[in-house]
């Protein structure tokens, strides 16, 4: 597996109530959410973003609201991974469980700016500035967290261990 | 080595006798809750992926408290789905509108929640019940579907960080207060991934439902929960709504903690949380003055009948200024009641406010007090973020209850002694 695609950098605690804001909560279909993803905080994302780019955010990447509509959103407009310093814990629970690609890496969230293009190896955690011609190294999933994913996701995880 | 109370809570939920900080764990869970934004998503899962049976109907709680009474068509049809799915599985704890309050005010109400519980809540607020000695926290819908239908879910123990208060407060300086200060020291994400464990002797003065304030905001701090010793007093509150099983667990003298924050509380003034991070908190008087034009006295946060007292202390034979907004939401049905008997109703009514039914509403923007561009709130909520009770361009200005009434009645964020 690999993604490919164009950074999008964000700063420190963007949280889930610009990611997604709850006016739009009254549905949960990935498709409508992703309309709104992130427009509180740039409403212009939307209109760029391009299937496979790649959200770079700071520190504390989805503080806030349990809103499982957040990476939902994200997802649902394409983006193929997060890469952050660190994520809130709901936000990594709920990527983890809905199949949305997350990186922790503090020197590809610094290094990283605006419109890079990227090349994300996310079984290696190896994340490739290719407009920099740089390497960083993201954080490797515990194996009890890559079980959930190679079962398809938390519930079917759970399904089985019935 | 020693545990923390959120270690041993953890080790007896995973069938252990010791978890150590890192360790990855299945755990069973007592209570699994979730809302009308949360539930439905988490009921499509549980469907989606072919289960069929709840693991117990008594211990899921459904509570559609956030755009209710339903403010559209959309958020009805939510509302039925999970209503349709209580009936389905006959979820015992399901709380329609007239009973239903603010989640995480109604659970410890009704006694469903309580010490040595392990609960996980669909709702970053779910960390409120650490105040009663349980281990409670935030999740997001597919592991509540996957709790609902397990009794037990994934957790990576957490290191903990203790919180000793100290002192006696100044006047008018309230729980909310002491939180919002902590995590103007340590940062939104000071405590990210970790417990937050209140102690101190402080805490002791501070009612049960005073204490709910102070571990409702730990996520605010990007804490995993916030937990607190249950005391006679805790002990003696749940028994009184009926929770039968009570494990008290206290943390062990060697217990080891990441680091050790100590305040002085007789230091700590009345706190506003400036736009648009909870940690952006200052005393009252470096900002009184900032005009508002809406109040918002209410929420998961401080909806409690002792914020309730607090506000019409502050309100008492005084009016609303001409051009703000008073809303006050009391967070559940028994709190709205207390408030028609107590006679606080008729100082709100006295006041200009607007007295709504319970719902999280504007907390969240969701409904009953969106604000316009431009304009400012002080509430008694728990959050700031950007466009979180409205427009991108609006502000929330996080206070307790006291500073909020006493910005109501002058217009602009005002000190308490300033008006009572």
């Amino acid at each position: 597996m690999e993604f490919r695609g164009r950074a999008f950098k964000y700063g420190d605690n963007i949280d889930t109530d610009v990611i997604i804001p709850a006016r739009y909560l009254n549905t949960h279909k990935p498709e409508e959410l992703a309309r709104h993803c992130l427009e509180d905080l740039d409403p212009t994302f939307v209109t760029r973003v391009k299937k496979g780019d790649i959200i770079v955010g700071g520190r504390n990447f989805g503080c806030g609201s349990s809103r499982e509509h957040a990476p939902l959103a994200i997802k649902g407009v394409g983006v193929s991974c997060v890469i952050a310093e660190s994520f809130a814990r709901i936000f990594y629970r709920n990527a983890i469980n809905i199949g949305l690609p997350i990186i922790e890496s503090s020197e590809a969230s610094r290094q990283i700016d605006d419109g890079d293009e990227l090349l994300v190896l996310p079984e290696e955690g190896l994340i490739k500035n290719l407009t920099k011609n740089e390497e960083y190294r993201g954080q490797n999933f515990p194996d009890f967290i890559k079980e959930i994913i190679d079962a398809g996701g938390l519930m079917q995880y759970a399904i089985r261990q019935a | 080595m020693g545990m923390t109370i959120t270690q041993k809570i953890l080790a007896a939920h995973a069938g252990r006798k010791f978890v150590e900080p890192g360790e990855l764990i299945l755990a069973t869970v007592d209570m699994v809750l979730g809302n009308d934004i949360t539930a439905p998503v988490a009921i499509e899962e549980f469907e989606k992926a072919g289960a069929t049976k709840v693991f117990d109907n008594e211990k899921i709680a459904l509570v559609p408290d956030h755009f209710t009474p339903c403010k559209d068509i959309k958020s009805a049809q939510l509302c039925k789905r999970v209503r349709e799915f209580a009936k389905k599985h006959n979820i015992k704890n399901y709380f329609e509108i007239g009973e239903m309050g603010v989640e995480h005010a109604l659970l410890p109400e009704k006694g469903l929640v309580g010490p040595g519980d392990v609960v996980i809540g669909a709702d970053s607020h779910t960390c409120t019940y650490g105040a009663l000695g349980a281990f409670a926290t935030g999740v997001g819908s597919t592991d509540m579907a996957a709790a609902m239908y397990m009794g037990k879910t994934w957790f990576k123990v957490p290191e903990t960080i203790k919180v000793v208060y100290n002192g006696k407060r100044q006047p008018w300086v309230c729980a909310k207060d002491l939180i919002l200060y902590t995590i103007g020291n340590i940062g939104v994400d000071g405590a990210l991934y970790k417990s937050l464990e209140f102690t101190g002797d402080t805490l002791k003065d501070l009612t049960v439902d005073e204490r709910l304030t102070i571990t409702n905001m730990a996520v605010e701090a990007g804490a995993k929960n916030g937990i607190m010793v249950a005391d006679e007093k805790v002990v003696e509150y749940v028994r009184r709504r009926g929770k039968k099983e009570v494990r008290v667990y206290k943390s062990d003298d060697d217990a080891c903690y990441e680091k050790i924050l100590e305040y002085d509380v007789e230091a700590i003034q009345p706190q506003v949380a400036l736009p648009h991070l909870p940690e952006n908190s200052v005393a009252v008087d470096e900002v009184s003055g900032i005009q508002i034009d809406q109040v918002v006295i209410g929420s998961c946060t401080n909806g409690r009948f002792v914020d309730m007292k607090q506000a019409a202390e502050v309100l008492k034979g005084k009016k609303a200024h001409p051009y703000v907004r008073l809303i006050i939401i009391p967070a559940t049905q028994e709190v709205y009641k207390r408030c028609v008997k107590e006679g606080l109703m008729d100082i709100f009514l006295e006041a200009n406010a607007v007295v709504s039914t319970p719902t999280c509403g504007p907390c969240l923007g969701g409904h009953m007090g969106i604000l316009a561009e431009g304009e400012k709130a002080v509430a008694t909520t728990n959050r700031n973020f950007v466009g979180r009770m409205g427009h991108p361009k609006s502000e929330v200005y996080l206070a307790s209850p006291a500073v909020a009434a006493a910005s109501a009645v002058t217009g602009k964020i005002t000190h308490p002694r300033e008006v009572v």
